[in-house]
């Protein structure tokens, strides 16, 4: 039975950080198929469009009709546990910290026999489990074996949550309090155990009734921060830097309309100097020592969550612009995934379809609630998900996109949505 | 067109390079003094050796060929051999065809590892792409976790005990303790062995075997050339291979050896019955048992009880891995797969010293290696006889 994961104890400022360690990242090609599904959320394995074979290890070809037509399929994980062990010792750093480590040998009901993560729940073998795939602390999928039913506190699971980003007993910072989306998320994560929310306040002197009514909360601070502005977000940096846990950047400029409905650059590049240079001046002030802290105890730096749209995939021309200074922030955003990978920090980009605000008045329903935003973050923290397409929108874009993006492109300069 | 047997094949000349735990030294060190000892227990010339088969972990990006100028050598029969604990077998096996057919005359076996302090720790996360994607990341940073999944199933499902297999490891000990080039030199106890340390639940650690750098080899020629030039030999009287077997068995419990031993058995015209010693593959003693099963030498699951009726010392009944094996020799990389052969060769010339096992006639060597996912590959075995 997983215990419940309590407040770890305050730090020692005194004593080391543990520098983070990362699982073996190496994987080949072919096996970066799992990675690529499980950053969705998804668990797929190849199976053959020839002869339906269901197999694993990832190969290049099917080892029972050698055909090369493998598809990534979806999996429903279900199998049995066969046998399972418990390592005292490992030649790899990030294990050896983190001995003992449960392994299971799943036989899947689909057929493949899977090395597995081994869920602390997981009743002795021989026993039914339910299989999913998670990201590792590398951002490499691994497989881990769940028991067949739900239990308590499942989420608590120790290995369970080196693949996974938990606000609970965690400080995060949402940057901006003052959107409908901001103040969602602040109340999504007090209610998901955050230890603490620090809620960013650009241009303090205007006022907001919306956030000024979360101050009612205890683990609530306000600060100032303004990310068209280079010394606000090193001051802020220099305050919290060391303390964040999981950044959640969503601060945006949205103004409708393409190129040519709008005279001059002003409206393209007050959204550039949010949604793209605000990025970067978050990433240089914040980056580095969320980077440094990714082992720092139970509940460390975690994650780094950023608000793009599904505009990034591709130009909404209705929304020009702001599609373009999305698709800019989801480049860096790359970027950043890349160098945050390091110190184990996940970078999670969100793609809402339209949300239900006041830019986009003229879209037709279905549009997304600001709280349906704040949830699907807050899940995908818990699911350790990084590429998260919020909404009924978002999924049917994405699904249009990964099939033929220039197929979408036309249908969007035809004015389809 | 039925199978050819090995009758005229001969094994000669085993020799080892003694194994220490760490060396700075490149494997080709560790190939060339083998082949120099083979000279010199052979009493060949260099120029004699026409035909050469390499097999090492470490010798990466060199092969077989490389190692042809290394040594100085121009052999007219090659072969490159990267089959772990099978090697010897395998070996054994493709020298002895391209000696059949007149291909080479004397074909030097070589099987040979260096083991720097961290290149144990380097060469597991690129053992196999399989290993590399789908058992690396999960930590175990090598065999340990699959044998241990193996070995608990083996346990549950046949009702073997870790005093069964503390039982072989200490009766291995027992026999290295007279092989002068065993890497563990003191008396293990079965208590010493069950209160090892855990490694992977239910492996411990004198379950496992212990890297290190070293080389072993033999020769392979016609019975007439080692008649003639008065060189010690045994008799190559049947030999089997097999890869990939059971591939649709969710867990390893059986080996390929199942599928190929009447086949052994009739090249060799005598039974499991008949051997005076045999010399598993014992990288983890769960394999030992099941080699034991599906060699022929006991039925399925009853490995544990058939462990518990014999000694397996070289003075008493069923000896096995007479000279340690490599839970007490050491594992020097694919030396491992030959340790049983040279053991076997030396059974049967007269050359084991103080652990012979009286009038050893016939001897068994079995190989198994590669686990390149949840199970091993490569599974051969050979019976050879004394002249």
């Amino acid at each position: 039975m997983t215990m419940p994961f309590m407040r770890p104890p305050k730090k020692n400022p005194i004593l080391r950080t543990r520098v983070p360690t990362l699982p073996p990242w190496t994987r080949s090609r072919v096996a970066l198929g799992l990675t690529a599904a499980a950053a969705v959320g998804r668990f797929e394995l190849q199976s053959c469009d020839d002869c339906g074979t269901v197999q694993y290890p990832p190969r290049e070809s099917c080892h029972q009709c050698l055909s090369i037509a493998l598809r990534w399929s979806p999996e429903s994980g279900e199998g049995q546990l066969l046998s399972e062990t418990r390592l005292h010792h490992s030649n790899d750093l990030f294990f050896r910290e983190r001995l003992p480590w449960r392994l299971g040998l799943v036989q899947l009901a689909s057929g493949p026999t899977l090395m597995v993560h081994l869920h602390g729940d997981v009743p002795a073998a021989p026993c039914a489990v339910r299989v999913g795939a998670r990201l590792d602390r590398a951002g490499q999928a691994v497989l881990i074996a769940f028991p067949a039913e739900e239990t308590p506190h499942m989420a608590d699971d120790p290995q369970l949550r080196e693949m996974t980003c938990d606000p609970r007993h965690r400080k995060v910072l949402v940057t901006d309090g003052k959107t409908a989306v901001g103040q969602a998320l602040v109340r999504a994560l007090a209610k998901a155990g955050a230890d603490l929310v620090w809620v960013g306040e650009a241009e303090p002197w205007k006022k907001s009734p919306g956030l000024d009514a979360l101050s009612d909360l205890p683990c609530v601070t306000r600060v100032p921060l303004d990310l068209t502005d280079e010394r606000s977000v090193l001051q802020l940096a220099g305050e919290l830097g060391g303390k964040v846990d999981i950044l959640v950047n969503n601060a945006e400029v949205h103004r409708p309309f393409g190129i040519s409905a709008r005279r001059g650059t002003e409206a393209a590049r007050a959204e550039m100097d949010v949604n793209y240079f605000g990025l970067l001046r978050l990433a240089q002030g914040f980056g580095p020592a969320m980077r440094a802290r990714g082992a720092d105890g139970q509940a460390g730096a975690t994650a780094w969550v950023n608000l793009l749209s599904v505009y990034a995939l591709s130009n909404f021309p209705p929304h020009g612009t702001y599609s373009a200074s999305k698709a800019a922030a989801l480049s860096a955003a790359q970027c950043l995934r890349a160098e945050m990978r390091a110190g184990g920090i996940r970078v999670v980009n969100v793609f809402p379809g339209p949300i239900d605000d006041e830019w986009n008045q003229t879209l037709p329903p279905p549009k997304l609630s600001a709280e349906g935003v704040a949830s699907a973050i807050v899940r995908a923290l818990r699911d350790g998900v990084e590429d998260v397409f919020p909404g009924d929108v978002a999924q049917e874009w994405f699904e249009r996109w990964r099939e033929s993006p220039k197929t979408l492109e036309r249908e969007l300069a035809q004015g389809g949505t | 067109m039925s199978r050819r047997d090995y009758h005229g094949i001969v094994v000669t000349t085993p020799v080892t390079v003694p194994y220490v735990r760490y060396s700075t030294h490149g494997p080709h060190r560790f190939l060339a003094q083998a082949l120099d000892s083979l000279l010199q227990g052979s009493g060949l010339a260099k120029e004699a050796i026409d035909g050469l088969t390499v097999s090492s972990f470490s010798l990466a990006p060199d092969t077989a060929v490389g190692m042809t100028q290394h040594l100085g050598v121009s052999p007219r029969w090659l072969d490159h051999i990267p089959m772990g604990g099978a090697s010897g077998v395998v070996a054994l096996r493709r020298a002895a065809r391209a000696v059949q057919s007149g291909d080479a005359d004397v074909v030097a076996c070589l099987a040979g590892d260096t083991n720097r302090v961290d290149s144990f720790r380097l060469m597991l996360g690129s053992f196999s792409q399989f290993a590399q994607d789908a058992t690396y990341p999960y930590g175990s940073g090598g065999p340990n976790a699959m044998f241990a999944f193996i070995t608990a199933h083996y346990m549950r499902e046949f009702g073997a005990t870790r005093e069964d297999f503390g039982k072989l490891c200490v009766a291995q000990r027992a026999n290295a303790l007279r092989f002068p080039h065993a890497m563990f030199r003191k008396p293990l106890t079965l208590d010493e062995y069950l209160g090892a340390r855990v490694i992977a639940d239910p492996i411990h650690l004198f379950d496992c075997v212990m890297p290190c750098a070293g080389a072993d080899a033999f020769l392979v020629m016609t019975e007439d050339r080692a008649r003639a030039a008065g060189i010690p030999y045994a008799r190559v009287l049947g030999a089997i291979e097999r890869h990939n077997a059971f591939a649709d068995d969710p867990i390893m419990f059986r080996g390929g050896w199942l599928l190929d031993r009447d086949d052994l058995y009739a090249q060799t015209g005598v039974g499991p019955d008949a051997m005076d010693f045999v010399q598993t593959y014992d990288d983890y003693p769960v394999i030992v048992m099941i080699q034991l099963e599906d060699l022929g030498f006991c039925e399925k699951g009853e490995a544990a009880a058939f462990v518990r009726r014999h000694t397996f010392t070289h003075d008493g009944s069923f000896p096995s891995n007479t000279s340690g094996g490599q839970l007490s020799a050491g594992q020097a990389g694919a030396s491992g797969g030959f340790l049983g052969m040279v053991e076997a060769i030396r059974q049967l010339t007269g050359a084991a010293g103080e652990r012979a096992v009286t009038d050893a006639r016939f001897g068994l060597v079995s190989g198994f290696g590669m686990v390149t996912y949840d199970r091993c590959l490569c599974t051969g075995a050979v019976v050879l006889g004394a002249a």
